[in-house]
């Protein structure tokens, strides 16, 4: 264990170079890269952060949107409901006024027909009256001294 | 060699001897000669040498495989684990050094990882490498290069040359004096005091200079202390025959909190010094 310079200088000349190399060329790859992961990871949580956020938000969001959609769709629905039964209401009404009006015209129709016939009928009959009065009248009574009374028949029938 | 211990005191201590020796090459009159070098200082402990150099190189392909694919998305396993220690040298280096410097990080990683790599070189049974290198020849082997005081005063005293340079830097060479002397007394600077100014200046000089030497001297003492404590507690346990193996085990354990924990001390002053060198007091 005594001293002896070639041990001694060489440990020294070979913790220079050791020391250099390391300095130069494996120190600051290694360092770097992990300085870069810490930023790496940093920026990475930041973003998940900030991605919860936009999350939490875009869900509220969509929640209005959900329920302003729900209240429009109810609003549509209570009106179509209302223009249904309008609608029905009319149709009820018209069918209704329809029919009345069809009625009045056949009732108006009827009784026109009704009346002419009526009135058809009567000229006939007073027509086959004067005739059989007339042959019978033909036969016995001269028809010219009687015309007073027939007349007064045919306007009485 | 573990079969023939406990034979007598001769026998074991001459295993011990075996196991503390280095691997030496030196110079004599010209001539290249191995293990023969007992008292020269020129000489070098090439098992040390060889050990420390090979895990450097070992620390350094693996973190620069990883340097070189990393990832940022998807790190292996690898880079993950390899992450985790950077992760700790960083937070270590900006929780204690408040300069700006390039250079602090990675040497702290390199002391780190590199002290222990060659500390955890200890847990490998003590006859086996050396066992190995005598088949093929080698006599002496010692694997662990942090229990070779020349490999942790070497770290140090870079550590200490790093420390001069950059007291001197932050402070010019006219702090760099101050600081030596005019603490912790401050001299008096007008008045009948101004004759005690130079005892009071030499004095501050002694005890600033024992103090920044300590530095050094204490940083490569405790690793190596520690280390070579360990490495010879290794090598009484593996003497004692088949029942050295619980034994064997537990110290291992033990030993794997003294490893990391010397490794991270080594890194951590090294740290402490060199703030204190960029700081103001």
């Amino acid at each position: 264990m005594d001293i002896n310079i070639g041990t001694l200088v060489g440990q020294m000349i070979a913790m220079l170079v050791f020391v250099w190399f390391c300095m130069k060329v494996v120190w600051p790859p290694i360092l770097n890269a992990i300085e870069e992961r810490q930023t790496e990871i940093a920026d990475g949580l930041a973003a998940a952060e900030r991605g919860q956020q936009s999350l939490g938000k875009a869900q509220v969001e969509a929640g209005e949107i959900v329920d302003d959609a729900r209240r429009q769709a109810t609003g549509i629905l209570d009106q179509a409901h209302t223009r249904a039964s309008e609608i029905v209401a009319d149709g009820k009404a018209d069918g209704v006024r329809e029919r009345e009006r069809q009625l009045a015209v056949a009732t108006a129709e009827i009784e026109q027909e009704a009346n002419r016939a009526r009135e058809e009928l009567r000229g006939q009959v007073s027509a086959i009256a004067v005739a059989s009065a007339e042959k019978i009248l033909q036969r016995e009574i001269d028809s010219s001294a009687h015309e007073d009374i027939l007349s007064k028949l045919a306007a009485e029938l | 060699m573990a079969s023939d211990g406990g034979h007598g005191s001769e026998a074991s201590g001459g295993y011990i001897q075996h196991h503390l020796k280095n691997l030496q090459v030196c110079k004599v009159d010209g001539e290249w000669v191995w293990n023969d070098c007992a008292g020269n200082f020129w000489a070098m402990n090439v098992d040390s040498m060889f050990f420390s150099v090979f895990l450097g190189l070992l620390f350094l392909w693996m973190f620069r495989k990883v340097a070189k694919n990393a990832s940022v998305g998807k790190p292996g396993k690898l880079q993950a684990s390899v992450e985790i220690v950077v992760g700790i040298v960083d937070t270590s280096v900006r929780e204690t050094f408040h300069g700006k410097s390039k250079l602090i990080a990675p040497l702290a990683l390199t002391i780190f990882v590199w002290v222990f790599m060659m500390n955890l070189m200890d847990l490998i049974p003590v006859d086996l490498l050396p066992g190995v290198a005598s088949l093929v020849g080698i006599p002496y082997l010692k694997v662990v290069p942090t229990t070779d005081v020349n490999i942790t005063f070497g770290m140090s005293l870079s550590v200490f040359v790093l420390i001069l340079f950059f007291t001197i830097r932050s402070k010019g060479v006219g702090g760099f004096i101050r600081e030596l002397t005019m603490h912790p007394i401050a001299p008096p600077t007008k008045g009948f005091g101004l004759i005690a100014a130079p005892i009071i200046i030499a004095f501050n000089f002694i005890l600033e200079t024992v103090s920044l030497l300590a530095k050094p001297l204490s940083l490569s003492l405790r690793l190596f202390g520690n280390m070579f404590a360990g490495e010879l507690i290794f090598i009484l346990i593996a003497m004692i025959g088949w029942y050295q193996l619980p034994l064997h085990f537990m110290w291992a354990v033990f030993h794997l909190l003294i490893v990391t924990l010397q490794a991270y001390i080594f890194m951590m002053l090294t740290v402490v010094y060199l703030s204190l060198a960029i700081e103001e007091h």
